[in-house]
């Protein structure tokens, strides 16, 4: 379920972004490359910053978690001869592992669609520019801006059975995120759930501010910002206190 | 010893769930633990399997203590804790083959299982539509998969026909017999586990009333002389005028308590020499369901 999404959610946004620009090709037709590279990553990448990607990992720390609440199975997990981080570890690395394949794949999409688009309609200059590098370092870096969220998500999940739980709190720290970032607050960079929109919203600075000073703005990517690196630190921190919680956990 | 705890305690919150708690399990028994529900059987079989964590009380299992040796504790145990867990998306064999995936085990071993407890032909099907009994005996499958030593194995005839409870009850008594395993079965019928245990113990509101083989369990059993005749509580007042002491009367039968065979046979002589039939008169033993109710009720 949780695999299935993670490759899903890329491909329908990215199809539907086809379409859209396939049917406004017209209007798109005047813009130099990099622009319409910027437009249609951009598009993806404002509404991927702020909600979907939170949602995205609420629901993949959860689906990891409740394939075992579901089928009784944590405690056979618990009594094999395997020890407790690894069955922990090997979760936690498996939900990794989806929401690092589902922004990989944002990245493959958003350019196999973008270059499908340029040459099916030649007026649309995408072969101009290339964007590959950029978009898989803005992508990296929003992944690496998600992990705080990761592992907060997926210690509510291993720690409640039910959806609601979970699901509740991640979207009102959601929620809150997008407010605090979006409203540019002092301290949203310690707040977790801001980080992807942080994370897009000071590469999109980066690039007005670079704008005025040529025809063509001159895009560098800041990876580690302070908020990837409080982004680090509480995925690591959440981690290793997740491993002991596990640990003391009775398990039902 | 498989099995040795010494003062085990739990408790939830301020319920003491499992009270001092003396378990000995002997190498090649079949161990049943019986209890009532809500006894304190699962949760001392969580202890056992280190899913819930000792406060009290110390556990030791082939001799060696719990806690520091976990994994090469649980490397010799297969375990089935009430319901059977089981991935209901996967077909049985898939059920088998993640679980062979995690312990190393040949796939090979997978077949054979599927086939010991007669799902080879329900092998492809989703786990979700197995009946009840059915999905025991894959979680019966999964706890054997590893050939462990110790088998734990929380009321694993729940759910099952008597077909279904027969064919456990005969896999358990080859495993014992056959390939020196030892079982540790928990039960709250004490008819089920009684034809195939050698060894009890009886656990209610989380003491250990009993715990012996299943020979002292009968021992414990007072037999008693059973009468029948016509006139019941006619013979009853006969034999308390004449200093016997009579247990239970019914329609058909009374009981007075067996001391010897001697005292049998005068009872017989005393009753027909004073005018009263005696249809059939023989020793007999209180059946163990009673007895199993009189030690949990008594606590």
């Amino acid at each position: 379920m949780g695999f299935w999404s993670s490759v899903l959610l890329p491909f329908l946004l990215c199809l539907l972004l086809f379409i859209g620009f396939f049917n406004h090709s017209d209007k798109l037709s005047q813009s130099p490359g990099m622009m319409l590279w910027l437009q249609f990553a951009g598009a993806i990448l404002g509404i991927m910053g702020s909600l979907i990607l939170p949602m995205l990992i609420v629901f993949i720390a959860y689906s990891v978690n409740s394939i075992e609440h579901k089928a009784e199975t944590w405690k056979s997990l618990f009594s094999l001869p395997i020890s407790k981080l690894s069955v922990y570890s090997a979760k936690y690395f498996y939900a990794f592992f989806l929401v690092f394949l589902c922004l990989t794949l944002f990245v493959l999409f958003t350019l196999g669609f973008g270059n499908l688009l340029g040459s099916l309609k030649p007026q649309l200059r995408f072969s101009e520019y290339n964007v590959a590098s950029l978009l898989t370092q803005v992508y990296f870096k929003l992944f690496l801006s998600s992990l705080g969220i990761l592992s907060i998500q997926f210690l509510l999940s291993l720690l409640f059975r039910d959806f609601l739980k979970p699901m509740g709190i991640g979207f009102i720290c959601t929620i809150t995120g997008v407010i605090l970032a979006g409203n540019g607050w002092k301290y949203a960079y310690l707040f977790p759930y801001s980080h992807p929109m942080l994370a897009i919203s000071t590469m999109e600075n980066g690039l007005r501010n670079n704008r005025g000073q040529g025809a063509l703005p001159q895009i560098t990517i800041d990876l580690f910002t302070k908020e990837i690196f409080i982004s680090l630190v509480v995925a690591v921190v959440i981690f290793i206190a997740g491993y002991f919680i596990v640990l003391k956990k009775s398990v039902k | 010893m498989v099995i040795d705890t010494e003062g085990l305690t739990f408790n939830f919150g301020k319920q003491t769930v499992v009270k001092s708690l003396s378990l000995k399990v002997p190498d090649g028994s079949i161990y049943g633990f019986l209890g009532p529900n809500g006894a304190g059987k699962t949760t001392t079989i969580k202890l056992l399997l280190n899913l819930l964590k000792t406060q009290e009380g110390s556990i030791h299992i082939f001799e060696k203590e719990l806690q520091s040796n976990r994994i090469e504790i649980l490397s010799q145990i297969g375990s089935l804790i009430e319901q059977p867990a089981i991935y209901l998306h996967l077909t049985g064999k898939e059920n088998l083959l993640n679980r062979a995936l995690l312990l190393q085990v040949p796939e090979k071993r997978v077949n054979e299982m599927l086939d010991l407890v007669h799902l080879t032909n329900a092998a492809h099907k989703k786990a979700g539509q197995y009946s009840l009994g059915m999905k025991q005996r894959l979680g019966i499958a999964l706890a054997l998969l590893s050939d462990p030593k110790l088998l734990i194995l929380d009321e694993p005839t729940n759910g099952l026909d008597p077909n279904g409870i027969i064919e456990v009850r005969e896999l358990l008594i080859r495993l014992v017999n056959q390939h020196q395993k030892t079982v540790f079965i928990s039960s709250h019928l004490l008819a089920e586990v009684e034809r195939m245990a050698t060894h009890v113990g009886i656990i209610n509101y989380g003491e250990l009333l009993f715990q012996g083989s299943i020979n002292d369990l009968q021992t414990l059993n007072q037999p008693q002389v059973q009468i029948e005749t016509e006139n019941t509580v006619d013979v009853a007042n006969f034999l308390t005028r004449n200093n016997f002491t009579v247990t239970e009367v019914d329609h058909q039968h009374l009981y007075v308590p067996y001391t010897s065979k001697q005292i049998m046979g005068q009872i017989n002589t005393l009753l027909n020499q004073n005018g009263y039939t005696i249809y059939s008169i023989n020793k007999q033993q209180k059946d163990l369901e009673k007895l199993f109710l009189a030690i949990t009720q008594n606590a």
